[in-house]
């Protein structure tokens, strides 16, 4: 009887130790993530400029997003971004990845040169890039005339200015898929391959019907990532080009700033939070139940 | 998940250097992809490489056509021009300042919540866990509207509190050190409680002195964070002084842009991204490893 007692006093010393350890987390994560994201949820229900009382207005301000042209165009925007910046960076990051996996010399010398862009921050390299970009006396115009091309003006043309952020965002992040390429690439159990060795495979055998099938997952989980990132594109479009010409590079985060933070429409700019959530969970549930589908080994 | 999770941090803590079991050929049975890989590396490359060389010419150079990638003549001045036109010091410090506090702030909540979700038993714990877990999805954009709202209520806009409280706590960090502290044996911790010690000394005389490598990888990725962080400054920031290094930038293209003054320009951002670049040569590993830290193969 003793020592049933001792043994749930104990118990709930560890308890209360434990909510003790908790508190400083909980309490910071309670008032900083929990409590914004009811917060916001509620914003957006009403009709709310900081300066004024608020309104309610229950799902208008979403009634009033589906209707507006303009959330719509940056919606649009945001998808071509993705479109654009996906397929290419991943592809890019697999190449770079096998030829780093080589076991090649200067291995680490080659990964650090395409991972330095990932750790410089997107303000300092959107500025060289802007004036790389600059039509009559930036490099990248300087070297097309060489060749005889007479280069657009980059960032204030409608139709290129979109592909020139684009560019610029895969530059930037295509070494953080790089490693993570390399990691699983790294982790391919060599006796696979000996084995297809014996069975006469020649590279293209051994690249299609092994390393693509065992690397699917982080294929997988590197494409997941960078939609999650893309959708959340703001920081050098704000540098860039500050949603222009005539919003052509404008996407959801930048509208929601301008919203939010320009405008004070706080409901307005919330209601585009909790859009873009939903879509963020909506395409995590739709990339999970496909995930079966191409990930090798988990019909 | 938790189980894969473990293994990304095996994963990485094992990663082989290149080269244990390489049988020759050497440069020269791989020139073709050296060439290749070169190239892409010089891409990489070629925007630092135009940065610098800009930094280092007169403005009349800056409109010479075919572009010089070697200044000639090579100047200087525009480092003292860009150092004086603009608080660059000032913003460095403001940078560093948030930056610290922010990393010694999470690496102490973070460890000490994961050390009690992994570690210690207590009513609620599993659910509280969950509730972590599901908010790591949730985009920073959601929070940022209220925590907005919040501070300006309480006077703190302008200051550099916005940036620094709410970033003490990360779902991330807790449930990387919850992780971590899983993998590690129990005996362990029986050994230390039969000799009476109590939670807190197991936590920080046994548990932290272990978890070095993820300290340091954690540290890395939120100082980078916070040190990169655009959003945040650009709207809690307003006066000059207070400014971080990114919108202090900003400020600065906006003062000499008008002139198209890109060499004095250019100068203010290798200022500004040359502590994160040496950073990286002498750290690259915990770089690294913090990506595959990330890659939570769910």
């Amino acid at each position: 009887m003793h020592r049933m007692f001792s043994f749930s006093r104990l118990r709930w010393e560890e308890a209360g130790w434990a909510y003790i350890f908790l508190l400083p987390n909980l309490l910071l994560f309670s008032l900083f993530t929990v409590y914004p994201v009811l917060a916001s949820f509620f914003y957006s229900l009403n009709k709310w400029t900081l300066h004024s009382p608020m309104e309610f207005l229950g799902l208008a301000n979403y009634r009033a997003l589906i209707q507006d042209p303009i959330f719509l165009k940056v919606f649009g925007n945001t998808l071509y971004y993705t479109a654009g910046v996906i397929p290419f960076q991943t592809a890019l990051a697999l190449l770079i990845a096998l030829g780093l996996n080589q076991r090649i010399r200067f291995m680490v010398g080659y990964r650090a040169l395409y991972f330095l862009p990932v750790v410089t921050s997107m303000v300092a390299v959107s500025i060289v890039w802007q004036w790389m970009y600059q039509p009559q006396y930036g490099v990248i115009n300087s070297l097309l005339r060489i060749v005889g091309i007479e280069g657009p003006n980059w960032l204030f043309s409608k139709g290129w200015a979109m592909p020139s952020v684009i560019a610029m965002s895969i530059w930037k992040n295509v070494g953080y898929s790089v490693v993570l390429y390399l990691a699983a690439l790294q982790s391919v159990p060599e006796s696979f391959y000996e084995s297809a060795m014996i069975d006469g495979a020649n590279s293209w055998d051994k690249f299609w019907h092994i390393t693509l099938p065992i690397i699917s997952p982080t294929t997988f989980f590197i494409i997941v990532l960078s939609v999650i990132g893309s959708f959340q594109a703001f920081d050098q479009i704000y540098v860039l080009t500050q949603g222009g010409p005539a919003r052509s590079t404008s996407v959801i985060v930048h509208y929601l700033y301008e919203n939010g933070f320009q405008w004070f429409n706080m409901g307005y700019a919330a209601a585009i939070a909790y859009v873009l959530f939903a879509l963020l969970f909506i395409l995590t549930i739709i990339q999970w139940t496909q995930r079966a589908r191409w990930v090798y080994g988990e019909e | 998940m938790a189980l894969q999770t473990n293994q990304a941090v095996n994963v990485s803590s094992t990663t082989r250097p290149v080269g244990k079991t390489q049988a020759g050929g050497g440069l020269f049975a791989h020139l073709w992809l050296h060439i290749l890989l070169s190239l892409g590396a010089i891409l990489m490359v070629i925007p630092f490489i135009w940065m610098i060389s800009t930094s280092f010419k007169e403005l009349a150079q800056v409109f010479v056509y075919p572009p010089e990638w070697i200044p000639e003549p090579f100047i200087w001045e525009n480092y003292p021009k860009a150092f004086t036109a603009v608080p660059f010091a000032r913003w460095f410090l403001n940078s560093l300042f948030i930056g610290l506090f922010v990393t010694l702030g999470q690496l102490l909540t973070c460890s000490l919540a994961g050390f009690t979700f992994a570690r210690m038993r207590f009513p609620g714990r599993n659910a509280l866990f969950l509730l972590y877990l599901g908010t790591m999805m949730i985009p920073h954009h959601v929070t940022i509207i209220p925590v907005f709202v919040m501070m300006n209520a309480l006077g703190l806009v302008d200051t550099f509190w916005p940036l620094i409280i709410p970033a003490l706590v990360s779902a991330w960090g807790t449930f990387l050190f919850r992780q971590y502290f899983l993998t590690m044996p129990q005996e362990l911790e029986d050994a230390a409680k039969i000799d009476g010690c109590s939670f807190f000394r197991i936590y920080s005389q046994i548990f932290m002195p272990l978890s070095k490598p993820i300290l340091a990888t954690l540290g890395v990725f939120t100082f980078m964070g916070s040190w990169n962080d655009f959003l945040g400054p650009l709207i809690f920031l307003q006066s000059k002084d207070n400014k971080t290094l990114p919108i202090g930038l900003l400020q600065f293209r906006a003062d000499f842009q008008g002139m198209s003054n890109w060499p004095v320009m250019m100068a203010g951002v290798v200022i500004s991204v040359l502590p994160v670049l040496i950073a990286f040569v002498i750290g690259q590993k915990y770089f690294v490893r913090g990506i595959a830290l990330t890659g939570i193969k769910g």
